[in-house]
């Protein structure tokens, strides 16, 4: 490890981290994988390096072609910095209330940001995309939700480093986004053990989308669907933005500074936790703290700050 | 059994624009039928014409997902809360 020819050659091999003094029960040790250290600061990195790298391997994405992608700001964050290392043009459709640290740092990555409409969150970000998608067919569209390269990052890097750094994990617990982390390592970890038990968390979606006008205008990825999900999945739990910020302050006493969807994956372990006897779960943190400074997450009153996070995309 | 029940924005005209209702059962299945006889107009956003679990609606028993708990089959008890949320991605 002397040195990297390229900053794209540090992405993935991220460190696991013990931090069984968190556990709520003695008998379950605890580990976290921590994905902020990524050089574009989350586990998106890796997605959109594999995204980007079978798209010019199959020849969907041509040197200065744009890309476009719809984002809450870490995908848009890693393609945006891969993007301008590879001298491609990108552009972003973003929720308008994501954090301002998320589109500051798209635009000095040279971004273009389209803002999309708070109340219609992630959805709304990706219908957007999926329009502009069609009036420039020229663009690259990555479409993180359907791209069977996003769970394939997870599949080839961040499944086979957990299973190499702790093969004797029981349950594997992790955020639902895209769902390209717990289908690309759900997978990977079930073929060595099909006893591992995979846990989803998932963030309470109502205030997130008020914009919705019918059930039929919800979505799940086809990243989830097209790889049999439902069956992968053992359990999938709810976290709340209270517990999701008591999580992101108890994560500071082993000296872990990370985003409020780490908060939530570790609410998330702690149901877990405290319904099995005993295991070793393992969790991913997705980012660092640092683009969450803004809302007060570690330093405000929890009720205000709560009250807040009901309003602002976490996942 | 009786539960509360959840309802998100989008699904509470449909139950006299209440945010909070009260259901019998002592499955979700029972609760769902009760709601049905409560406030027909829920009916196509809760199941399928077939009677299945409509595609773009998640539902937590307290906050636990029922499509992994035997979905319609999931239990419910006394002072449950039966949370509906439309499906929708993040990330």
């Amino acid at each position: 490890m002397a040195h990297y020819d390229s900053v794209l050659d540090t992405i993935g091999n991220t460190p696991l981290v013990e931090i069984s003094e968190l556990s709520p029960n003695p008998r379950v040790r605890v580990l976290i994988k921590l994905e902020g250290v990524n050089p574009g600061g989350s586990v998106k990195d890796r997605a959109a390096k594999c995204m980007i790298e079978e798209a010019e391997k199959n020849g969907s994405l041509a040197p200065g072609q744009r890309i476009l992608e719809s984002s809450s700001g870490n995908t848009a964050a890693g393609l945006a910095m891969i993007a301008r290392v590879k001298g491609y043009p990108f552009t972003a459709v973003v929720p308008e209330n994501v954090s301002v640290e998320r589109t500051k740092l798209l635009r000095a990555f040279g971004a273009e940001i389209i803002s999309s409409p708070a109340a219609e969150g992630s959805n709304g970000a990706m219908r957007r995309a999926q329009a502009l998608a069609k009036e420039h067919p020229d663009w690259f569209f990555s479409f993180q939700y359907g791209n069977p390269a996003n769970p394939k990052a997870h599949y080839e890097g961040t499944g086979p480093e957990i299973w190499r750094d702790c093969p004797e994990v029981t349950h594997f617990v992790t955020g639902l986004g895209t769902a390209g982390t717990i289908i690309g390592v759900g997978s990977f970890l079930k073929e060595r053990n099909p006893s591992v038990s995979i846990w989803a968390v998932q963030p309470p979606a109502g205030e997130t989308v008020e914009g919705l006008k019918s059930l039929e205008e919800g979505f799940i990825p086809p990243v989830f669907t097209d790889n049999d999900g439902y069956e992968l999945v053992d359990r999938s739990r709810v976290v709340g933005p209270r517990e999701s910020i008591e999580w992101s302050r108890r994560l500071t006493e082993v000296g872990i500074f990370a985003g409020i969807s780490t908060g939530a994956a570790m609410a998330g372990v702690a149901k877990c936790a405290k319904e099995i006897d005993e295991g070793t779960i393992v969790t991913v943190s997705p980012d660092g703290g640092w683009k969450y400074l803004s809302t007060d997450v570690w330093t405000g009153d929890l009720d205000v700050v709560a009250e807040r996070a009901r309003h602002e995309l976490y996942f | 059994m009786t539960v509360e029940v959840r309802l998100p924005n989008i699904l509470r005209p449909m139950a006299a624009g209440e945010p909070i209702v009260s259901a019998e059962g002592t499955s979700l299945r029972e609760v769902f039928d009760d709601l049905v006889r409560q406030y027909p107009a829920l009916r196509s956003s809760l199941l399928t014409p077939d009677g299945e679990m409509h595609r773009h609606l998640n539902v937590f028993v307290n906050d636990d997902d029922v499509r992994y708990l035997g979905k319609l089959d999931a239990k419910v008890g006394d002072a449950d809360t039966v949370t509906l949320m439309p499906a929708v991605a993040g990330g």
